[in-house]
Protein backbone atom coordinates (compact mmCIF):
# COMPACT_ATOMS: atom_id res chain seq x y z
CA UNK A 1 0.00 0.00 0.00
CA UNK A 2 1.47 3.13 -1.09
CA UNK A 3 1.44 6.60 -0.02
CA UNK A 4 -0.27 7.34 -3.57
CA UNK A 5 -2.85 4.77 -3.14
CA UNK A 6 -3.87 6.22 0.27
CA UNK A 7 -3.84 9.49 -0.83
CA UNK A 8 -6.40 8.72 -3.81
CA UNK A 9 -8.28 6.07 -1.69
CA UNK A 10 -7.48 3.19 -3.57
CA UNK A 11 -5.58 -0.19 -3.03
CA UNK A 12 -4.07 -3.01 -5.30
CA UNK A 13 -6.01 -6.25 -4.24
CA UNK A 14 -3.81 -8.08 -2.04
CA UNK A 15 -2.39 -11.30 -4.45
CA UNK A 16 -1.97 -14.95 -3.84
CA UNK A 17 0.96 -16.90 -3.18
CA UNK A 18 0.39 -20.26 -4.48
CA UNK A 19 4.28 -21.93 -4.47
CA UNK A 20 4.72 -22.71 -0.82
CA UNK A 21 1.68 -24.94 -1.15
CA UNK A 22 4.11 -27.37 -2.69
CA UNK A 23 5.67 -27.86 0.67
CA UNK A 24 2.93 -29.66 1.99
CA UNK A 25 4.08 -32.70 1.33
CA UNK A 26 7.33 -33.08 3.35
CA UNK A 27 5.70 -31.20 5.85
CA UNK A 28 2.59 -34.08 6.27
CA UNK A 29 4.97 -36.24 6.58
CA UNK A 30 6.90 -34.64 9.28
CA UNK A 31 3.57 -34.49 11.37
CA UNK A 32 2.84 -38.18 10.76
CA UNK A 33 6.21 -39.14 11.97
CA UNK A 34 6.36 -36.98 14.75
CA UNK A 35 2.70 -36.64 16.32
CA UNK A 36 1.08 -39.75 14.45
CA UNK A 37 -1.54 -37.67 12.55
CA UNK A 38 -2.54 -39.68 9.34
CA UNK A 39 -3.10 -36.96 5.93
CA UNK A 40 -6.49 -38.04 4.94
CA UNK A 41 -5.84 -37.21 1.08
CA UNK A 42 -8.43 -35.19 1.51
CA UNK A 43 -7.22 -30.89 0.44
CA UNK A 44 -9.95 -27.97 0.31
CA UNK A 45 -9.69 -24.83 -1.35
CA UNK A 46 -12.05 -21.71 -0.28
CA UNK A 47 -13.04 -18.98 -2.37
CA UNK A 48 -15.41 -16.39 -2.17
CA UNK A 49 -17.28 -16.88 -5.61
CA UNK A 50 -17.90 -13.83 -6.83
CA UNK A 51 -21.21 -13.55 -8.91
CA UNK A 52 -21.77 -13.18 -12.51
CA UNK A 53 -21.29 -15.33 -15.70
CA UNK A 54 -17.52 -15.27 -16.16
CA UNK A 55 -16.53 -17.25 -12.80
CA UNK A 56 -19.72 -19.89 -12.93
CA UNK A 57 -17.97 -20.99 -16.15
CA UNK A 58 -14.46 -21.10 -14.68
CA UNK A 59 -15.84 -23.03 -11.62
CA UNK A 60 -17.57 -25.56 -14.40
CA UNK A 61 -14.02 -25.27 -16.29
CA UNK A 62 -12.54 -26.53 -13.16
CA UNK A 63 -14.28 -29.00 -12.22
CA UNK A 64 -14.28 -30.60 -15.79
CA UNK A 65 -10.62 -30.54 -15.64
CA UNK A 66 -10.12 -32.42 -12.52
CA UNK A 67 -13.34 -34.63 -13.17
CA UNK A 68 -11.74 -35.78 -16.77
CA UNK A 69 -8.50 -37.60 -15.96
CA UNK A 70 -10.18 -40.24 -13.71
CA UNK A 71 -8.20 -38.82 -10.72
CA UNK A 72 -9.58 -37.94 -7.24
CA UNK A 73 -13.29 -37.03 -6.55
CA UNK A 74 -14.24 -33.82 -6.38
CA UNK A 75 -16.63 -32.13 -4.32
CA UNK A 76 -18.21 -28.31 -4.10
CA UNK A 77 -20.08 -26.75 -1.13
CA UNK A 78 -20.87 -23.83 0.39
CA UNK A 79 -20.27 -23.17 3.95
CA UNK A 80 -22.50 -21.22 5.93
CA UNK A 81 -20.82 -17.98 5.27
CA UNK A 82 -21.16 -17.95 1.51
CA UNK A 83 -18.06 -19.32 0.94
CA UNK A 84 -17.39 -21.78 -1.62
CA UNK A 85 -15.27 -24.96 -0.83
CA UNK A 86 -13.93 -27.46 -3.54
CA UNK A 87 -12.77 -30.61 -1.70
CA UNK A 88 -10.78 -32.93 -3.65
CA UNK A 89 -10.19 -36.97 -2.58
CA UNK A 90 -7.71 -39.13 -3.02
CA UNK A 91 -7.85 -43.14 -2.49
CA UNK A 92 -5.86 -43.91 -1.49
CA UNK A 93 -4.55 -41.58 0.64
CA UNK A 94 -2.12 -39.01 -1.67
CA UNK A 95 -1.38 -35.93 -0.23
CA UNK A 96 1.12 -35.08 -2.94
CA UNK A 97 -1.98 -35.52 -5.59
CA UNK A 98 -4.24 -33.95 -3.51
CA UNK A 99 -1.90 -30.82 -3.16
CA UNK A 100 -1.63 -30.83 -7.01
CA UNK A 101 -4.93 -30.93 -7.19
CA UNK A 102 -5.87 -27.80 -5.37
CA UNK A 103 -3.12 -26.13 -6.68
CA UNK A 104 -4.83 -26.79 -9.86
CA UNK A 105 -7.60 -24.71 -8.76
CA UNK A 106 -5.91 -22.16 -7.34
CA UNK A 107 -4.26 -21.39 -11.00
CA UNK A 108 -7.26 -21.70 -12.74
CA UNK A 109 -9.54 -19.04 -10.71
CA UNK A 110 -6.20 -16.74 -10.42
CA UNK A 111 -5.75 -16.96 -14.28
CA UNK A 112 -9.42 -16.08 -14.63
CA UNK A 113 -8.75 -12.59 -12.64
CA UNK A 114 -10.29 -14.24 -9.44
CA UNK A 115 -7.06 -14.26 -7.15
CA UNK A 116 -8.45 -11.54 -4.99
CA UNK A 117 -11.20 -14.21 -3.57
CA UNK A 118 -8.89 -17.03 -2.99
CA UNK A 119 -9.18 -17.39 0.97
CA UNK A 120 -7.32 -20.61 2.04
CA UNK A 121 -6.76 -24.15 1.64
CA UNK A 122 -6.49 -26.74 4.17
CA UNK A 123 -5.08 -30.42 3.86
CA UNK A 124 -6.46 -32.55 6.79
CA UNK A 125 -5.10 -34.91 9.63
CA UNK A 126 -6.75 -38.04 11.85
CA UNK A 127 -4.67 -38.20 14.80
CA UNK A 128 -4.85 -41.03 17.59
CA UNK A 129 -8.73 -41.58 18.46
CA UNK A 130 -9.66 -39.56 15.25
CA UNK A 131 -8.65 -36.07 16.48
CA UNK A 132 -9.32 -33.81 13.62
CA UNK A 133 -6.25 -31.57 11.95
CA UNK A 134 -6.10 -29.55 9.51
CA UNK A 135 -2.94 -26.96 7.73
CA UNK A 136 -4.72 -24.00 7.06
CA UNK A 137 -3.07 -22.19 4.27
CA UNK A 138 -3.58 -18.09 3.94
CA UNK A 139 -2.99 -17.16 -0.17
CA UNK A 140 -2.45 -13.47 0.77
CA UNK A 141 0.43 -13.83 3.43
CA UNK A 142 1.69 -17.14 1.92
CA UNK A 143 1.66 -18.69 6.00
CA UNK A 144 0.38 -21.74 7.18
CA UNK A 145 -1.43 -22.36 10.55
CA UNK A 146 -2.48 -25.26 12.40
CA UNK A 147 -6.00 -25.64 13.60
CA UNK A 148 -7.49 -28.27 15.50
CA UNK A 149 -11.10 -28.08 16.80
CA UNK A 150 -11.94 -30.89 20.07
CA UNK A 151 -14.20 -33.32 18.75
CA UNK A 152 -17.60 -33.35 20.39
CA UNK A 153 -17.42 -30.23 22.00
CA UNK A 154 -18.94 -26.98 20.45
CA UNK A 155 -16.41 -24.67 18.43
CA UNK A 156 -13.44 -25.45 21.11
CA UNK A 157 -9.86 -25.63 19.89
CA UNK A 158 -7.09 -27.61 21.06
CA UNK A 159 -4.51 -25.04 21.45
CA UNK A 160 -2.20 -27.05 23.16
CA UNK A 161 -1.83 -29.36 19.76
CA UNK A 162 -2.27 -26.09 17.34
CA UNK A 163 1.13 -24.64 19.04
CA UNK A 164 2.76 -28.19 19.19
CA UNK A 165 2.29 -28.28 15.74
CA UNK A 166 3.57 -25.09 14.78
CA UNK A 167 6.75 -25.62 16.58
CA UNK A 168 6.94 -28.66 15.13
CA UNK A 169 6.70 -27.20 11.51
CA UNK A 170 8.49 -24.00 11.86
CA UNK A 171 11.38 -24.90 9.86
CA UNK A 172 10.02 -26.62 7.11
CA UNK A 173 6.76 -24.54 6.64
CA UNK A 174 6.47 -20.74 6.43
CA UNK A 175 4.10 -20.60 9.82
CA UNK A 176 1.84 -17.46 10.51
CA UNK A 177 3.71 -15.79 13.87
CA UNK A 178 0.51 -13.64 13.90
CA UNK A 179 -1.43 -15.68 16.35
CA UNK A 180 -4.78 -13.14 15.92
CA UNK A 181 -4.42 -14.30 12.33
CA UNK A 182 -5.16 -18.18 12.85
CA UNK A 183 -9.01 -18.01 12.38
CA UNK A 184 -11.27 -20.37 12.64
CA UNK A 185 -12.53 -22.93 10.27
CA UNK A 186 -15.94 -24.57 11.74
CA UNK A 187 -17.33 -27.07 10.24
CA UNK A 188 -14.82 -26.74 6.88
CA UNK A 189 -15.78 -29.46 4.16
CA UNK A 190 -12.89 -31.64 4.01
CA UNK A 191 -11.88 -31.35 7.31
CA UNK B 1 0.91 -13.07 -16.17
CA UNK B 2 -3.08 -13.93 -14.46
CA UNK B 3 -5.43 -11.40 -15.72
CA UNK B 4 -6.74 -8.66 -13.77
CA UNK B 5 -10.34 -7.73 -13.10
CA UNK B 6 -9.45 -4.65 -11.18
CA UNK B 7 -8.43 -1.84 -12.69
CA UNK B 8 -8.47 1.45 -10.90
CA UNK B 9 -11.00 4.01 -12.07
CA UNK B 10 -9.20 6.72 -13.51
CA UNK B 11 -12.12 9.44 -13.24
CA UNK B 12 -12.44 9.11 -9.44
CA UNK B 13 -8.64 9.35 -9.14
CA UNK B 14 -8.72 12.42 -11.17
CA UNK B 15 -11.90 14.00 -9.24
CA UNK B 16 -10.09 12.95 -6.19
CA UNK B 17 -6.96 14.23 -7.23
CA UNK B 18 -8.21 17.64 -8.28
CA UNK B 19 -9.98 17.88 -4.78
CA UNK B 20 -6.94 17.43 -3.39
CA UNK B 21 -4.91 20.11 -5.30
CA UNK B 22 -7.94 22.74 -4.45
CA UNK B 23 -7.48 21.92 -1.00
CA UNK B 24 -3.62 22.41 -1.09
CA UNK B 25 -4.41 25.66 -3.29
CA UNK B 26 -6.16 26.87 0.04
CA UNK B 27 -4.18 26.24 2.40
CA UNK B 28 -1.37 28.75 -0.10
CA UNK B 29 -3.95 31.29 0.71
CA UNK B 30 -4.10 31.13 4.35
CA UNK B 31 -0.94 30.97 5.14
CA UNK B 32 -0.65 34.04 3.23
CA UNK B 33 -3.53 35.33 5.38
CA UNK B 34 -1.46 33.85 8.28
CA UNK B 35 1.50 36.03 7.37
CA UNK B 36 -0.27 38.93 7.36
CA UNK B 37 -2.04 38.61 10.61
CA UNK B 38 1.72 38.54 12.22
CA UNK B 39 2.16 37.56 15.56
CA UNK B 40 -0.98 35.88 16.93
CA UNK B 41 -0.36 33.38 13.90
CA UNK B 42 1.74 30.99 15.66
CA UNK B 43 -0.63 30.49 18.48
CA UNK B 44 -4.00 30.05 16.14
CA UNK B 45 -1.49 27.15 13.91
CA UNK B 46 -0.80 25.20 17.02
CA UNK B 47 -4.09 25.11 18.69
CA UNK B 48 -6.03 24.41 15.85
CA UNK B 49 -3.17 21.53 14.74
CA UNK B 50 -3.23 20.38 18.57
CA UNK B 51 -7.01 19.92 18.12
CA UNK B 52 -6.76 17.90 15.08
CA UNK B 53 -4.47 15.69 16.26
CA UNK B 54 -5.77 15.06 19.44
CA UNK B 55 -9.27 14.31 17.42
CA UNK B 56 -7.57 11.76 14.40
CA UNK B 57 -5.22 10.08 17.54
CA UNK B 58 -8.54 9.55 19.70
CA UNK B 59 -10.84 8.99 16.88
CA UNK B 60 -11.20 5.44 17.77
CA UNK B 61 -12.77 5.75 21.13
CA UNK B 62 -14.26 9.45 20.19
CA UNK B 63 -16.09 7.92 18.17
CA UNK B 64 -17.02 4.89 19.93
CA UNK B 65 -17.91 7.10 23.12
CA UNK B 66 -20.23 9.36 20.79
CA UNK B 67 -22.18 6.35 18.99
CA UNK B 68 -22.64 4.45 22.78
CA UNK B 69 -21.09 1.82 20.81
CA UNK B 70 -18.73 -1.09 22.70
CA UNK B 71 -16.44 -3.33 21.33
CA UNK B 72 -17.39 -7.46 21.34
CA UNK B 73 -14.96 -10.17 21.49
CA UNK B 74 -15.14 -12.76 19.14
CA UNK B 75 -16.85 -15.30 22.01
CA UNK B 76 -20.11 -12.55 22.31
CA UNK B 77 -20.41 -12.13 18.54
CA UNK B 78 -18.74 -15.11 16.75
CA UNK B 79 -20.64 -14.43 13.39
CA UNK B 80 -19.68 -11.04 12.78
CA UNK B 81 -15.87 -11.62 13.77
CA UNK B 82 -15.47 -14.58 11.42
CA UNK B 83 -16.76 -12.71 8.89
CA UNK B 84 -14.34 -9.61 9.47
CA UNK B 85 -11.45 -12.52 9.96
CA UNK B 86 -12.26 -13.71 6.51
CA UNK B 87 -12.46 -10.48 5.20
CA UNK B 88 -9.28 -9.72 6.67
CA UNK B 89 -7.79 -12.64 5.63
CA UNK B 90 -8.78 -11.84 1.88
CA UNK B 91 -7.62 -8.40 1.93
CA UNK B 92 -4.38 -9.55 4.15
CA UNK B 93 -4.40 -6.33 6.20
CA UNK B 94 -4.56 -6.43 10.12
CA UNK B 95 -8.02 -7.36 11.46
CA UNK B 96 -9.49 -3.86 13.30
CA UNK B 97 -11.10 -4.27 16.46
CA UNK B 98 -15.28 -5.11 16.44
CA UNK B 99 -17.99 -2.96 17.94
CA UNK B 100 -21.88 -2.80 18.24
CA UNK B 101 -23.51 0.13 18.94
CA UNK B 102 -27.39 -0.24 20.46
CA UNK B 103 -29.43 1.51 17.87
CA UNK B 104 -32.02 0.92 15.82
CA UNK B 105 -31.10 3.09 12.60
CA UNK B 106 -29.11 1.00 10.22
CA UNK B 107 -25.59 2.15 9.91
CA UNK B 108 -21.94 1.24 10.18
CA UNK B 109 -18.69 3.03 11.03
CA UNK B 110 -15.05 2.79 10.59
CA UNK B 111 -12.26 4.82 12.63
CA UNK B 112 -9.15 4.85 14.05
CA UNK B 113 -5.58 6.48 13.15
CA UNK B 114 -4.09 3.76 11.53
CA UNK B 115 -5.04 0.29 10.59
CA UNK B 116 -3.59 -1.26 13.71
CA UNK B 117 -5.44 1.21 15.71
CA UNK B 118 -8.87 0.58 13.95
CA UNK B 119 -12.54 -0.24 15.00
CA UNK B 120 -15.69 -1.46 12.89
CA UNK B 121 -18.76 -0.60 14.36
CA UNK B 122 -22.21 -1.61 13.34
CA UNK B 123 -25.85 -0.89 14.90
CA UNK B 124 -28.10 -3.32 15.96
CA UNK B 125 -30.51 -2.13 13.25
CA UNK B 126 -28.36 -2.45 11.15
CA UNK B 127 -27.76 -6.49 11.58
CA UNK B 128 -31.63 -6.75 12.37
CA UNK B 129 -32.50 -5.55 8.68
CA UNK B 130 -29.30 -7.19 6.51
CA UNK B 131 -28.79 -10.53 5.42
CA UNK B 132 -25.58 -12.25 5.58
CA UNK B 133 -24.11 -11.46 2.06
CA UNK B 134 -25.53 -7.83 2.85
CA UNK B 135 -23.86 -7.04 6.05
CA UNK B 136 -20.44 -8.91 4.34
CA UNK B 137 -20.57 -5.90 1.42
CA UNK B 138 -21.03 -3.22 4.41
CA UNK B 139 -17.95 -4.64 6.59
CA UNK B 140 -15.62 -4.92 3.51
CA UNK B 141 -16.77 -1.07 2.70
CA UNK B 142 -15.71 -0.23 6.46
CA UNK B 143 -12.38 -2.13 6.18
CA UNK B 144 -11.84 -0.37 2.65
CA UNK B 145 -12.02 2.57 4.66
CA UNK B 146 -9.44 1.36 6.99
CA UNK B 147 -7.40 0.35 4.23
CA UNK B 148 -7.74 3.30 2.35
CA UNK B 149 -6.56 5.50 5.37
CA UNK B 150 -9.51 7.37 5.34
CA UNK B 151 -10.04 8.73 8.90
CA UNK B 152 -6.13 10.12 8.39
CA UNK B 153 -6.51 11.90 5.35
CA UNK B 154 -9.89 13.68 6.14
CA UNK B 155 -8.34 14.65 9.67
CA UNK B 156 -5.23 16.15 6.81
CA UNK B 157 -7.80 17.45 4.45
CA UNK B 158 -10.06 19.54 7.38
CA UNK B 159 -7.30 21.31 8.64
CA UNK B 160 -7.87 24.43 6.32
CA UNK B 161 -11.45 24.18 7.60
CA UNK B 162 -10.44 24.13 10.94
CA UNK B 163 -7.69 26.85 10.55
CA UNK B 164 -9.56 29.28 8.79
CA UNK B 165 -12.33 28.89 11.26
CA UNK B 166 -10.17 29.92 14.24
CA UNK B 167 -8.50 32.67 11.73
CA UNK B 168 -12.50 34.11 11.04
CA UNK B 169 -12.07 34.19 15.39
CA UNK B 170 -9.08 35.58 16.14
CA UNK B 171 -9.17 38.48 13.46
CA UNK B 172 -12.70 39.02 15.19
CA UNK B 173 -11.13 39.46 18.26
CA UNK B 174 -8.15 41.51 17.17
CA UNK B 175 -9.83 43.81 15.35
CA UNK B 176 -12.04 44.41 18.11
CA UNK B 177 -9.04 44.72 20.51
CA UNK B 178 -6.81 47.12 18.55
CA UNK B 179 -8.69 48.09 15.16
CA UNK B 180 -10.51 51.51 17.09
CA UNK B 181 -7.01 52.84 17.93
CA UNK B 182 -5.00 51.74 14.41
CA UNK B 183 -7.20 52.31 11.17
CA UNK B 184 -4.23 50.39 8.72
CA UNK B 185 -4.56 47.15 10.78
CA UNK B 186 -8.00 47.07 11.19
CA UNK B 187 -8.35 46.66 7.18
CA UNK B 188 -5.55 43.92 7.36
CA UNK B 189 -7.97 42.31 9.99
CA UNK B 190 -10.95 42.77 7.90
CA UNK B 191 -9.19 41.62 4.97
CA UNK B 192 -7.98 38.33 7.00
CA UNK B 193 -11.79 37.32 8.00
CA UNK B 194 -12.80 37.64 4.66
CA UNK B 195 -10.41 35.65 2.77
CA UNK B 196 -10.58 33.26 6.33
CA UNK B 197 -14.46 33.08 5.78
CA UNK B 198 -14.17 32.62 2.17
CA UNK B 199 -11.64 30.06 2.66
CA UNK B 200 -13.76 28.74 5.58
CA UNK B 201 -16.49 27.87 2.66
CA UNK B 202 -14.86 26.93 0.06
CA UNK B 203 -12.75 24.01 2.16
CA UNK B 204 -16.04 22.68 3.16
CA UNK B 205 -17.40 21.88 0.12
CA UNK B 206 -14.05 20.18 -1.52
CA UNK B 207 -14.28 18.18 2.06
CA UNK B 208 -17.21 16.94 1.11
CA UNK B 209 -16.34 16.45 -1.81
CA UNK B 210 -13.56 14.54 -1.06
CA UNK B 211 -15.52 12.50 1.28
CA UNK B 212 -18.29 11.60 -1.43
CA UNK B 213 -15.41 10.37 -3.47
CA UNK B 214 -13.69 8.37 -0.52
CA UNK B 215 -17.24 7.04 0.10
CA UNK B 216 -16.91 5.65 -4.21
CA UNK B 217 -13.57 4.54 -3.00
CA UNK B 218 -14.81 2.03 -0.19
CA UNK B 219 -17.53 0.91 -2.28
CA UNK B 220 -15.07 0.00 -5.12
CA UNK B 221 -12.68 -1.72 -2.61
CA UNK B 222 -15.72 -3.68 -1.12
CA UNK B 223 -17.33 -4.71 -4.33
CA UNK B 224 -13.59 -5.85 -5.56
CA UNK B 225 -13.10 -7.70 -2.38
CA UNK B 226 -15.84 -9.84 -1.87
CA UNK B 227 -16.82 -9.99 -5.61
CA UNK B 228 -20.55 -9.48 -4.81
CA UNK B 229 -21.24 -6.09 -6.23
CA UNK B 230 -25.19 -6.26 -5.99
CA UNK B 231 -25.00 -7.49 -2.37
CA UNK B 232 -23.16 -4.39 -1.32
CA UNK B 233 -26.11 -2.62 -3.40
CA UNK B 234 -28.73 -3.94 -1.95
CA UNK B 235 -27.47 -3.03 1.54
CA UNK B 236 -27.36 0.29 -0.01
CA UNK B 237 -31.16 0.52 -0.63
CA UNK B 238 -31.88 -1.38 2.03
CA UNK B 239 -29.92 1.11 4.31
CA UNK B 240 -30.15 4.90 2.53
CA UNK B 241 -33.58 3.94 0.71
CA UNK B 242 -37.24 4.44 2.14
CA UNK B 243 -36.90 1.17 4.16
CA UNK B 244 -34.44 2.49 6.65
CA UNK B 245 -37.48 4.84 7.92
CA UNK B 246 -39.68 1.84 8.75
CA UNK B 247 -38.17 0.95 12.46
CA UNK B 248 -37.82 -2.48 14.10
CA UNK B 249 -37.68 -1.29 17.12
CA UNK B 250 -40.02 -0.46 19.77
CA UNK B 251 -40.95 3.15 19.88
CA UNK B 252 -39.96 3.67 23.24
CA UNK B 253 -36.20 2.97 22.72
CA UNK B 254 -35.46 4.99 19.50
CA UNK B 255 -32.34 7.06 19.82
CA UNK B 256 -31.28 9.15 16.84
CA UNK B 257 -27.59 8.37 15.34
CA UNK B 258 -25.98 11.16 12.96
CA UNK B 259 -23.04 10.95 10.33
CA UNK B 260 -19.61 9.69 9.21
CA UNK B 261 -20.65 6.33 8.95
CA UNK B 262 -21.80 3.99 6.07
CA UNK B 263 -24.55 6.03 5.23
CA UNK B 264 -25.89 9.62 6.08
CA UNK B 265 -28.39 8.97 9.15
CA UNK B 266 -31.53 10.68 7.64
CA UNK B 267 -31.84 10.21 4.24
CA UNK B 268 -34.36 12.41 2.61
CA UNK B 269 -35.97 12.40 -1.12
CA UNK B 270 -32.50 12.53 -3.30
CA UNK B 271 -32.59 15.35 -6.19
CA UNK B 272 -29.82 16.59 -8.31
CA UNK B 273 -29.65 19.99 -6.08
CA UNK B 274 -27.73 22.22 -3.76
CA UNK B 275 -27.82 19.72 -1.20
CA UNK B 276 -25.43 17.29 -3.10
CA UNK B 277 -22.66 20.02 -2.86
CA UNK B 278 -23.15 20.01 0.70
CA UNK B 279 -23.69 16.31 1.26
CA UNK B 280 -20.96 14.07 2.90
CA UNK B 281 -21.96 11.00 1.19
CA UNK B 282 -22.93 10.39 -2.80
CA UNK B 283 -26.40 9.76 -3.62
CA UNK B 284 -27.69 6.25 -3.74
CA UNK B 285 -28.07 6.22 -7.61
CA UNK B 286 -24.04 7.07 -8.05
CA UNK B 287 -23.31 4.75 -5.56
CA UNK B 288 -25.51 2.20 -7.12
CA UNK B 289 -24.85 3.04 -10.68
CA UNK B 290 -21.12 2.30 -10.06
CA UNK B 291 -21.95 -1.35 -8.38
CA UNK B 292 -23.57 -2.36 -11.49
CA UNK B 293 -20.62 -1.42 -13.61
CA UNK B 294 -18.30 -3.21 -11.43
CA UNK B 295 -21.04 -6.39 -11.78
CA UNK B 296 -20.74 -6.03 -15.78
CA UNK B 297 -16.81 -6.13 -15.46
CA UNK B 298 -17.35 -8.91 -13.43
CA UNK B 299 -19.06 -10.85 -15.18
CA UNK B 300 -16.85 -10.69 -18.38
CA UNK B 301 -15.00 -13.40 -19.61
Amino acid sequence: MGFLDAVLGRRKPARPNLDALFSLPSAAITVQAALDFVPTGRASVAFRSPEGRAFADIENDVRALLDADGGPAVQLSEDSFGFDWIVIRTEPVDVGTAVTDAHAVNTSLVEGGFGPQLLCSLVSFRGPDNVPLALVYLYKSGTFYPFAPVPGADQQRNNVLELQVRDLLDGELPMEGNLTRWFAVWDAPGL
Amino acid sequence: MAKTRYGTDRGLTARMFGTLFGLGLLYVVLAAALYALGFSAILILGISGALLFGQWWFSDTLSMKAMRAVEVTPEQAPQLHAVVDRLCAMADMPKPRVGIADSDVPNAFATGRSPDRSVVVVTTGLLRRLNRDEVEGVLAHELSHVAHRDVTVMTIASFTAILAGFMVRSAMWGSMMRGRRDQNTAIIFLVVMVVSVLVYFISYLLINALSRYRELGADRGAALLTGQPTALASALTKITGDMASIPTKDIRQMEAVSAFAFAPAVAGKREFTLEQWFSTHPPLEKRLAQLAKIAGELGQR
